[in-house]
């Protein structure tokens, strides 16, 4: 008879094996394809000789530098947004919603659901020469000609971005700001704290874990976009996850395609921990 | 000092801004996009021009004769079925295991579930594509599956640890003093009280899974799934009212099961 200790096995085995074999040796494999000499696409039988060029490249390349900070700075302004857009919501919910709450964070949710694929072809039908906004603008009489910078730029990029992730980042917020005790802000009132004072010295603190996870929620996904800047980015509008994917497809330069995701991990890894430090992450469960 | 009523609600209209003209003016802005895109799959034309001149079901009608699209969408199926049913194992049994020993490695199992939350999904495009060239497997449904079902295993497992951590060992202990096996226990004790948290589980999965491009375009061989597909499409601007009108009958299945795990969530 399989006693409780004897089944721990069973339980933890098989997914510590699938995720040591699924997750962590396709990560470590990153680290050694970018350490290895040579180009193109060289599969695991050719010579492995050790060698960092790949990071000399990348670092030695101003274009390479320039997009990963181009693509750092568009996350962090899309996640900025947000987070911004997303917090007077979370707190309406929270606050002023009362018992329709549950109802009205649903209402919020469902373009969520939708596939995000097709929240971006919704924003590139908009946003195109022949898109909504522009015959909309030409029909109002407002523009003769089809404006050609909505579609095809990084602002296209950030506004597509902030729409998909708006609903989601109100999620985080609204978890801290639910765990606020009213207590707090009727001892507040009692001291003689009208309600800005109350809001900013009271709600902001306490809600600020959740806005900081939700800026990093949003982040991490977004630094790594290259699908969203390949549909409605253009060439000004492309992030450093389109030269990656580039190296994987069409000009195969593995070890270097390999080189340039170490970074982004390295960076993204490193972003999280000062986010730790920060704020304690395990406050604010979804 | 006298006491004052608790009943006072702080805060609520107090100030003068306007937060219910906010809340409704950004969920106006993010149904009008989806709205458009209803209004594109009806739309006579390829171009989305206002003001819309006819109306039309021919798109939805054309997708019933779209053979490679209609395979994109069951391989997208296949894919989702597969990999949430292997996320949600993975999930509950490192729910049971953390929550319930204490062993070494509990800690490193639990971040081992977690972390690929927190790996943009381009390097785990990277990842999966170099451990397939690495043991010669070609890149198919199932590289596409597998992949998948690390990216959703944190959902899977984050909805089970919630669900599990607050049900009563006690009763699995009585279940065991009454002569219960421990794996009998698992499976007549723990697992009916978990099951509807199971199925939303799983249906996360599934979503996250159907909805998955970034990784998906690392991993797919000939074979598309239907948003590495539609990604493909995308350029002919004459295929793309079936495309839209294709996608809008998927997502109507897809917000209807969110809102079933939604909904199976919140009644525990």
């Amino acid at each position: 008879m399989l006693g409780r200790r004897g089944t721990l096995p069973f339980l933890a085995g098989p997914p510590a094996l699938w995720l040591a074999l699924f997750f962590v040796v396709p990560l470590l494999l990153i680290a050694a394809f970018s350490l290895r000499a040579g180009s193109g696409a060289v599969g695991p039988a050719g010579a492995w000789v050790p060698s960092i060029e790949h990071y000399q490249q990348v670092f030695g390349t101003p274009a390479f530098l320039r997009l990963l900070g181009l693509s750092v700075a568009t996350a962090v302004g899309i996640a900025t947004l947000a987070t911004l857009l997303a917090y007077p919501v979370a707190y309406y919910l929270t606050f002023r919603a009362g018992t329709r709450a549950t109802l009205y964070l649903t209402l919020l949710l469902i373009p969520f659901a939708v596939s995000y694929l097709l929240r971006v072809m919704a924003w590139k039908l908009m946003l195109g020469p022949d898109g909504g906004i522009n015959s909309l603008l030409q029909g109002l009489g407002l523009t003769s000609e089809p404006l050609g910078l909505l579609l095809y730029s990084r602002p296209a990029v950030i506004v597509t971005l902030v729409y998909v992730w708006v609903p989601f980042a109100a999620l985080p917020i609204y978890a801290a700001m639910q765990r606020i005790d009213r207590s707090h802000l009727e001892a507040a009132a009692d001291l003689g704290a009208g309600p800005w004072a109350r809001f900013w010295r009271v709600t902001v603190p306490l809600s600020l874990p959740g806005a900081l996870a939700t800026f990093f929620m949003v982040f991490i996904p977004t630094v790594g976009e290259y699908v969203t800047p390949a549909l409605v980015g253009g060439t000004d509008g492309i992030m450093y996850g389109n030269i990656i994917l580039g190296f994987f497809t069409r000009s195969a330069n593995w070890p270097l395609g390999s080189a340039m995701a170490m970074i982004m991990l390295v960076l993204t890894l490193l972003l999280v921990v000062v986010a730790l430090r920060i704020v304690d992450l395990r406050r604010v469960s979804l | 000092m006298t006491a004052r009523p608790v009943t006072r609600r702080i805060g609520v209209g107090r100030t003068a801004v306007p937060l219910r003209g906010f809340y409704l003016g950004m969920l106006f802005l993010l149904y009008l996009p989806i709205g458009i895109l209803f209004v594109f799959s009806f739309n006579a034309g390829t171009t989305l021009r206002f003001p819309i001149e006819a109306l039309t079901l021919d798109w939805y009608a054309e997708v019933i004769g779209n053979g490679p699209m209609l395979a994109a969408a069951r391989n997208s199926l296949l894919v989702g079925a597969g990999s949430a049913t292997a996320a949600t194992i993975i999930g509950l049994l490192v729910s049971t295991a953390v929550l319930r020993f204490r062993f070494r490695g509990r800690g490193a199992l639990l971040a081992l579930a977690g972390l690929p939350l927190i790996v943009p999904f381009v390097v785990m495009g990277v990842a999966f594509f170099l451990l397939f060239v690495a043991v010669d497997l070609p890149r198919s449904l199932l590289s596409v599956a597998i992949g998948h079902t690390i990216i959703a295993t944190p959902y899977a497992t984050l909805i089970q640890l919630a669900r599990l951590s607050g049900l009563d060992p006690a009763l699995e202990d009585a279940a065991m003093d009454l002569g219960a096996t421990y794996p009998a226990t698992l499976r007549r004790v723990v697992l009916p009280l978990m099951g509807p948290t199971v199925v939303a589980a799983w249906l996360t999965s599934f979503i996250v899974s159907f909805d998955e491009i970034a990784v998906a375009i690392f991993l797919v061989g000939g074979d598309p799934t239907f948003p590495v597909f539609l990604y493909g499409q995308v350029r002919f601007a004459q295929r793309l009212p079936v495309l839209i009108a294709m996608a809008v009958l998927l997502m109507i299945g897809t917000v209807a099961l969110t809102l079933v795990a939604l909904r199976l969530r919140t009644k525990e």
